[in-house]
C-alpha cells in the first residue's frame, strides 16, 4: 500500500478565539488540560503512520513551533520525512498564486520529494481520535478521487453554522456541498486526495487566478470529480469560536466523552513538559475535573480543567473554569466561568466571576 | 572523546529484600512516586549536573530497564558523543563472567571508560532516591585534591549500625571506614556515591580483580584498600532527602514521605526536573462522587472511588465507592467497586475484583499485590 504524506493547513483557518489568540494562532491554542488544538490531527496522521507531514501557517506561528519542535513527541523527527514546520518567505517575482493555494505552490518541493502517491490534508479544528488508516483504506477500495471524512452529528450546534455539510447518495458518493442548517453530515475539513490530481488541480487553481484549494478546486469542481465521505463514528468536537471551546473542555468533564476521546487504541501527543504526578494537599475538595500533572491543589475545584502546573492555594476556590498552564490562584481567589490563559496570577481573595454563555477569558501573562 | 567526567550507574542488583517487587524486574527498574521508576532520580541528577556521559551497568531482569533507558533521550542522554549506554555482562574469546561485586561489575569495563579517557568517574547506583548535584561534589573533590571522594549523610546516631560510617578529621580526609559499627565513632554514613580519579580507580580495580579473596565491592574491599595505602579520601557532605529503598517497608516510608504537605523531596522543582518516560496519557478525571485527600494522582487515571494518603500511577481507574488508603498503586491497575485497600502496593495491570478487602493481618504490616495473586482468600465486603 503505498502511503500518505500529511499536510496541516492553518492558513484557512482564522485566529477565532479572541483573547486565547493574541499571541498564538488558532491550532497552538491550549485545550483538554494537556493539549494543543493540533495535537489532535498531528497525532491522528502519524497513528496513520503518516511520515512527512508539513504545517502551512501565515501568521503568530512562534508559539506553534515552540510547541512542535523538532516534531519528536508525534515521532516525527525522521530522517527521512518528518515534520516540516512552513512559515510563508517567498521571494518568487514570477508566483502569481493567491490565499492557500500560495502555499500549496511554493512548497511544491516537498510534495514532490515525497514517495507516497496520497496525500491527506486538514486543519486543526476537529477534535477527534480517529483511525486515518481507515479512511484511506476507504479511499483506496471505492478508488474515488477525493474522500471526504465526515461526522454526522444528531444534533447541530452554533459552531457547525461555519462548516460545509455534503449530500451524498447511499453509496457515500457526495452530489452537493451546502451551508444549510437541517443536514447533519459535517465535513471535518480532513481529506484524502491522489498526488497527481492534488498537483493538477493546484496549477488549475492558480491559472485561473483562484485562492482556494478546496473551495475552488474541489467543491466548484465537484461535477467532474468522484468525491467519497468517510464517516467517522467517533467522539469528535468542531471547535472554531469561545464559546464552542468553552463548551467542549468542559464537556470532556462527562467521564464518557472523556474515555471515547483519549482510550481507544490511539494515543494523543503532545509535549512533554515531565511534571510530577497532581499533589492533593490533605484538606481539599475536588469534583468532577480534569487535572494534569504538575498541578499542586490546596483549595477546592470542581468542574473544572487544570492544565499543567498550576497552583490553587488553600482557600481558593475554582468552579466551571479552564486553568491553563502554570497559573497560580492565591489565597481565597474566587473563579467562575472563566477561562485563564498560560502564566496568570490571581492575586489573594480577588473574585471573577463570568457568564455559562459567555465565560471570562483573561490573557496570557496578566496579574489580576 | 575525552570526557572530564564519566558516570558508572550500578543498575544490576536484584534487590532480594523487595520480594515480589522485584520478581520480574531489577530494583532500579521498580516504579516509584506515581510516575517514575528509582533510577529515573540518579539518571535525572546526572543530566541535571551537567555529567553527559553514563554507562548504566545492568545484570538482573534487565528487560523493562532496557526499554525503560532506550536511547536515553527522556534524559537528554541521546548524544552523538557520550549519553547513556547500557553495560550488560558479557563473553569474549577467553571467557567472561557475570559481574560478581560491584569493582567487578566496572573492571570488566574498564574498556568502556578508556574510551573516553576520563579525569574522574562517578560510581553511582540506581536504587537510592534523592536528588544531588554531582558537579558540586566534583568541584569539592577537585578543591580538597582528594583521590577518592566519598558522599556522606548524617544519621541518626542510633542507627548508625546500619550503615557504612566514615570516620574522618576536621578537614573532611578519611581516616577510617567502618562497616556497621556495633559502636560508632561518627554518625557519617556512606550514600554509595563515589568519585575517583580514574588513573587511581583504575589501578585498584586491576589489582582487586587479581585478588581471589576479594568480594570485588567498593565498600568492602577498594575503599579499605585505598584508605590502607594512605591515599587521600575525602567525604563530602550532602544535606537533603537521600533514602535507599531496599526493603519494603523503606520502599513505601520513601513513596509516603512524597505525600507529606511540605514534603523534603520537591518533585515540582522546574531547576531540578526528575525526567522519566512519558506514557502519553491525558489529564487525570476525578468523578463527582470522588474524594481525594493527601494523595500524589498521574495521568491517565480514572477516579470515582475515595483516595486517601495513597500515591497513583499512570492509567489507574478505582470505581465508586472504593476506599484507597496508605496505598501505592501502580499502572494500570483497576480498582472495582467497594474494593478497600490499606497499606496495600499493588504492581501494575492488577485487576482487582468487586468488593475484595485487602490489608495486611497486623497494622503495622505492609501487603503487596500482582496480578498472579489469587483473590479468593481475601474477606469481601458483602454485597447488599
Amino acid at each position: 500500500m503505498t502511503g500518505m504524506m500529511g499536510v496541516v493547513n492553518l492558513d484557512a483557518e482564522y485566529d477565532f478565539l479572541q483573547e486565547l489568540t493574541y499571541f498564538r494562532c488558532g491550532a497552538a491554542v491550549p485545550f483538554a488540560g494537556r493539549y494543543r488544538l493540533i495535537d489532535f490531527t498531528l497525532s491522528n496522521m502519524s497513528n496513520a503512520g503518516i511520515q512527512e507531514i508539513a504545517v502551512f501557517t501565515r501568521n503568530k506561528y512562534r508559539s506553534l513551533m515552540d510547541h512542535l519542535g523538532t516534531g519528536a513527541e508525534w515521532d516525527l523527527d525522521r530522517k527521512r520525512g518528518g515534520l516540516f514546520i512552513l512559515p510563508p518567505d517567498w521571494n518568487d517575482p514570477s508566483d502569481v498564486s493567491k490565499g492557500d493555494l500560495q502555499h500549496y505552490h511554493n512548497n511544491r518541493d516537498f510534495f514532490s520529494r515525497g514517495n507516497p502517491q496520497y496525500i491527506c490534508i486538514s486543519g486543526s479544528q476537529f477534535i477527534s481520535n480517529i483511525s486515518v488508516r481507515e479512511a484511506f483504506r476507504h479511499h483506496l477500495q471505492t478508488e474515488a478521487d477525493v474522500t471526504l471524512i465526515t461526522k454526522t452529528f444528531p444534533v447541530l450546534e452554533n459552531e457547525h453554522n461555519h462548516c460545509l455539510k455534503v449530500e451524498h447518495d447511499e453509496q457515500g458518493w457526495v452530489s452537493a456541498f451546502t451551508n444549510d442548517k437541517i443536514n447533519p453530515a459535517v465535513f471535518s475539513g480532513m481529506y484524502i486526495i491522489g498526488k497527481k490530481l492534488f498537483l493538477d488541480l493546484v496549477e488549475e487553481c492558480i491559472s485561473r487566478g483562484k485562492t482556494s484549494l478546496f473551495q475552488d478546486g474541489i467543491k466548484d469542481n465537484l461535477s467532474r470529480l468522484h468525491v467519497q465521505t468517510y464517516h467517522h463514528s467517533g467522539y469528535s468536537s468542531v471547535i472554531n469560536s469561545l464559546e464552542s471551546y468553552y463548551k467542549h473542555n468542559m464537556r470532556l468533564l462527562d467521564s464518557e466523552n472523556y474515555r471515547k476521546l483519549f482510550f481507544t487504541d490511539q494515543l494523543i501527543y503532545t509535549k512533554v513538559k515531565d511534571e510530577p504526578p497532581a499533589k492533593y494537599n490533605s484538606h481539599i475538595e475536588v469534583k468532577n475535573s480534569l487535572i494534569a500533572n504538575g498541578c499542586v491543589i490546596k483549595g477546592e475545584v470542581e468542574n473544572s480543567i487544570l492544565f499543567r502546573g498550576v497552583k490553587v492555594d488553600s482557600g481558593a476556590s475554582i468552579k466551571n473554569s479552564i486553568i491553563m498552564q502554570r497559573c497560580h490562584i492565591e489565597e481565597g481567589a474566587v473563579l467562575e466561568d472563566v477561562i485563564i490563559d498560560k502564566d496568570v496570577r490571581v492575586s489573594k481573595n480577588r473574585t471573577l466571576i463570568g457568564a455559562k454563555e459567555q465565560p471570562y477569558a483573561i490573557a496570557k501573562r496578566s496579574s489580576i | 572523546m575525552k570526557k572530564e567526567c564519566v558516570g558508572m550507574l550500578l543498575a544490576g542488583g536484584e534487590g532480594k529484600r523487595l520480594g515480589l517487587l522485584t520478581k520480574d524486574m531489577a530494583k532500579p527498574g521498580v516504579y516509584f512516586g506515581g510516575k517514575y521508576r528509582i533510577i529515573d532520580f540518579t539518571l535525572s541528577n546526572c543530566a541535571n549536573s551537567g555529567i553527559d556521559t553514563v554507562g548504566v551497568l545492568t545484570q538482573y531482569a534487565p528487560l523493562a530497564l532496557n526499554r525503560h533507558l532506550g536511547i536515553g533521550q527522556p534524559w537528554d542522554m541521546d548524544r552523538s558523543d557520550g549519553g547513556t549506554s547500557i553495560l550488560p555482562p558479557y563473553r569474549v574469546k577467553d571467557g567472561g563472567d557475570w559481574y560478581c561485586g560491584t569493582a567487578d561489575a566496572i573492571f570488566q569495563n574498564l574498556h568502556f571508560l578508556d574510551q573516553y579517557n576520563p579525569e574522574f568517574v562517578l560510581v553511582i547506583s540506581g536504587d537510592h532516591i534523592y536528588k544531588m548535584n554531582y558537579s558540586a561534589m566534583l568541584d569539592f573533590h577537585k578543591e580538597t585534591g582528594a583521590e577518592a571522594s566519598i558522599s556522606v549523610i548524617e544519621v541518626p546516631w542510633e542507627e548508625t549500625s546500619r550503615f557504612g560510617i566514615m570516620n574522618t578529621n576536621n578537614h573532611l580526609a578519611i581516616t577510617d571506614f567502618e562497616e556497621k559499627p556495633a559502636i560508632a565513632k561518627n554518625n557519617l554514613a556512606s550514600m554509595g556515591i563515589y568519585i575517583f580519579n580514574w588513573s587511581v580507580l583504575r589501578q585498584y580495580l586491576i589489582q582487586d580483580a587479581s585478588n581471589p579473596a576479594s568480594s570485588h565491592d567498593f565498600g568492602k574491599d577498594i575503599i579499605p584498600a585505598m584508605l590502607e595505602d594512605n591515599r587521600k579520601l575525602f567525604a563530602f557532605p550532602y544535606r537533603g532527602y537521600w533514602k535507599d529503598v531496599g526493603t519494603i517497608q523503606s520502599y513505601w516510608e520513601a513513596n509516603m514521605d512524597l505525600l507529606d504537605d511540605d514534603s523534603c523531596l520537591r518533585l515540582d522543582d522546574p531547576h531540578w526536573r526528575i525526567y522519566t518516560v512519558n506514557p502519553n496519557q491525558p489529564p487525570h478525571y476525578i468523578g463527582p462522587e470522588a474524594t481525594v485527600r493527601g494523595s500524589l494522582i498521574n495521568e491517565g487515571c480514572q477516579v470515582f472511588g475515595n483516595i486517601k494518603r495513597s500515591i497513583l500511577f499512570y492509567g489507574v481507574e478505582t470505581k465508586m465507592g472504593s476506599c484507597i488508603t496508605d496505598s501505592v498503586i501502580m499502572p494500570k491497575v483497576k480498582v472495582g467497586k467497594d474494593v478497600i485497600l490499606e497499606r496495600a502496593i499493588v504492581k501494575e495491570d492488577t485487576i482487582l475484583p468487586d468488593g475484595c478487602v485487602i490489608k495486611p493481618e497486623a497494622d503495622e504490616k505492609l501487603i503487596v499485590i500482582d496480578k498472579e495473586t489469587s483473590f479468593e482468600n481475601f474477606t469481601y465486603v458483602k454485597q447488599l
